[in-house]
């Protein structure tokens, strides 16, 4: 059953492996390079790479592969392993063997499922190490319009343990997604579709639900603010909503909301607010006019605070547990379904 | 061990539809069972509920006195339209019958395969449709079971490469000792393979018996025209046909046929066949009664 497994999955496993490998293989020899530099440069690490071509490209690869890999191998691993068998019916030429179905599941969900875990691991273990001195840059607070904190939505799926939650479950839901729908070309297309949809809204509907995000109440001061959300078609314009710095540095912040004195939260807020606008960021070296620093001082009088949730940076790797143990467990109860939807009439 | 197939009620529902209905059988051991029928009758059902592809709807089926899957190692099952692995090579498949069969005969698999001319290193996507079957074939057979279901094994197979397929099975019953149970919608087929016969139209048997007992208890009789009620109670009647003058009856009796107004005809096979086969396409005439 192993020889029959590896017999029809060489060809997949081969083109697949290939590249990862061979990616795997440029990261672990430029990667010392990489790290050497950012002992070398220090403070300056991020705004140097900013001059080089090749370690950029690099971590963009890096990241593009480690989204790419769940979805290529929930589509092209995982749908046709069962789904093709049933198309061209060579499923009644092996289930008449001596070997009862189950184990010939078993057998090919689980050789399957462990490569697919076991390379997106390499590939996972490989980028999370080469960019390892980037992240540490971006949380050491280093400023960069390129490199965004690992913490954050983007670079999070692409680091540490999330990539191999999500292979897992891709090829599992691609094996059911075959035993259901029979067809190769469907199962693999709605395969495909959704790995890329579960990719896509993973960050905003799951994640922030995986844990407890640390919350803190801000007062709003020159400081810490980042911004204000202007209507522009009123005169003078309405602030829509104010926007602060967590305080923490690299943190994923999740909300940031206005809420009044007994913490509710404001719909609509005062139309004094527009005098705390400072004025364009650049000329912060012209004197804070009065009428702003009054508008601060009324803002905190009042009790206006800024209530703000957020995943610090020494959560990531709680985070990365128990995202990648979420997805192993849907990758689990999708086997499950497979194993019982074997069971059951297919010819 | 007497029986290598038996069913009791056996029926098989997809949705609403029944494609097997009260099913009952009994194959002894021994036979090449030719089970006929025309398409969509039901013996794909009836031979996927035998090897355990699907579970029935209703009623049991035993094989070789047990439930069907429970000894997957003794029933070999060449499928309908015997499918192979395309991207596979003749020898990979026969390593995969190695690899998944305790029994397998391999010296008996390899003989095969060079007696048939086949290079082992041939994709079995690139053979004709009788390779095709003969490799699936070979693969049931080197498998070593004690009963071999095959699904129309022939049925893609031009009148040349169907004859030499059919002896081909019947030399290795001889040398194996196996019971076989063969489906075909085609009477010339199992009139030159088979010693037992299966007629299964619309879903239900219509009959099954040794082909010998089978002939020598079913006649023609024509005479002056004459009603059915006034035939003998041991004469079952299969199909009837009048014309003004003249009944024409297709009888199945253990007994000798006494009255000297009928002319009694032996029937041939495909006659007995056909007759069976015929009977239930027009349901609303009374002769035409299931009665066995």
């Amino acid at each position: 059953m192993i020889w029959l497994t590896w017999r029809q999955f060489r060809v997949q496993f081969l083109v697949v492996a290939s590249v990862i490998l061979a990616a795997a293989i440029i990261l672990v020899v430029t990667g010392p390079g990489l790290l050497d530099s950012y002992h070398r440069l220090t403070d300056s690490f991020l705004q140097s790479l900013g001059y080089e071509r090749l370690n950029p490209l690099l971590y963009i690869v890096g990241q593009v592969l480690l989204y790419a890999v769940p979805p290529v191998i929930g589509a092209f691993w995982g749908a046709p392993l069962i789904s093709r068998e049933l198309e061209t019916g060579t499923h009644r030429l092996v289930w008449s063997q001596s070997v009862s179905r189950q184990r010939w599941l078993a057998t090919k969900l689980g050789l399957t499922g462990l490569a697919a875990i076991a390379i997106t691991g390499v590939l996972s273990l490989a980028v999370t190490w080469w960019s390892d001195p980037i992240d540490d840059a971006v949380n050491a607070g280093q400023e960069s319009n390129t490199y965004l904190p690992r913490m954050f939505p983007a670079v999070f799926s692409a680091r540490g343990l999330v990539p191999i939650g999500y292979a897992a479950f891709a090829f599992a839901l691609g094996v059911a997604v075959g035993l259901v729908i029979r067809r190769t070309l469907v199962a693999l297309a709605v395969t495909l579709a959704a790995v890329i949809l579960i990719q896509v809204l993973t960050p905003t509907l799951i994640r922030p639900n995986l844990m407890a995000p640390t919350e803190s109440y801000l007062t709003v001061s020159l400081d810490n603010l980042r911004g204000f959300m202007l209507s522009g078609d009123t005169k003078p314009p309405q602030v829509k909503a104010i926007e602060v710095a967590s305080g923490s540095v690299a943190a994923w912040k999740l909300s940031d909301q206005t809420v009044d004195e007994n913490g509710n939260k404001v719909s609509t807020l005062p139309s004094w607010m527009i005098d705390c606008e400072p004025g364009p960021p650049n000329s912060t070296l012209r004197e804070v006019p009065a009428k702003v620093t009054a508008c601060f001082q009324r803002l905190a009088d009042e009790g206006y605070r800024q209530h703000i949730k957020y995943f610090a940076a020494d959560k990531f790797w709680a985070l990365q547990w128990r995202e990648f143990g979420f997805f192993l467990a849907l990758a689990l109860l999708l086997s499950g379904f497979s194993f019982w939807r074997i069971r059951r009439d297919l010819s | 061990m007497t029986s290598v197939l038996e069913a009791h009620g056996l029926g098989k529902k997809y949705g609403r539809r029944w494609a097997l209905t009260d099913c009952e059988l009994e194959v002894p051991a021994g036979h090449v069972v030719g089970l006929v029928g025309p398409n969509g009758a039901g013996k794909s059902t009836l031979l996927n509920l035998a090897v355990g592809m699907i579970t029935p709807s209703a009623g049991s089926v035993e094989v070789l006195g047990g439930p069907p899957g429970a000894q997957q190692a003794k029933v070999g099952y060449v499928a309908q339209d015997t499918p192979t692995y395309a991207r596979l090579s003749v020898a990979d498949h026969l390593r995969l019958g190695a690899r998944l069969n305790p029994a397998w005969d391999d010296s008996l698999a390899q003989q095969r395969i060079q007696r048939l001319r086949f290079d082992p290193k041939q994709r079995a996507g690139r053979l004709s449709g009788g390779q095709r079957a003969q490799l699936a074939l070979t693969l049931g057979l080197a498998k070593r079971p004690d009963l071999l279901i095959l699904d129309e094994p022939v049925a893609a197979l031009d009148p040349l490469a169907r004859r030499e397929f059919l002896q081909d099975l019947m030399e290795a019953v001889a040398e194996q000792e196996l019971s076989v149970v063969l489906s075909s919608h085609l009477v010339s087929d199992v009139e030159r393979a088979c010693d037992f016969l299966i007629v299964l139209v619309e879903s239900r048997v219509q009959v099954s018996g040794e082909i010998d007992t089978l002939l020598a208890t079913h006649f023609r009789l024509t005479g002056p025209r004459r009603d059915q009620k006034d035939l003998p109670g041991d004469q079952h009647v299969v199909t009837a046909s009048h014309t003004d003058r003249q009944s024409t009856y297709l009888i199945r009796t253990d007994k000798p046929i006494l009255d000297p107004a009928w002319t009694v005809s032996q029937l041939t096979l495909e006659d007995l066949v056909l007759a069976y086969m015929g009977r239930d396409v027009q349901p609303e005439r009374p002769v035409l009664e299931v009665q066995r």
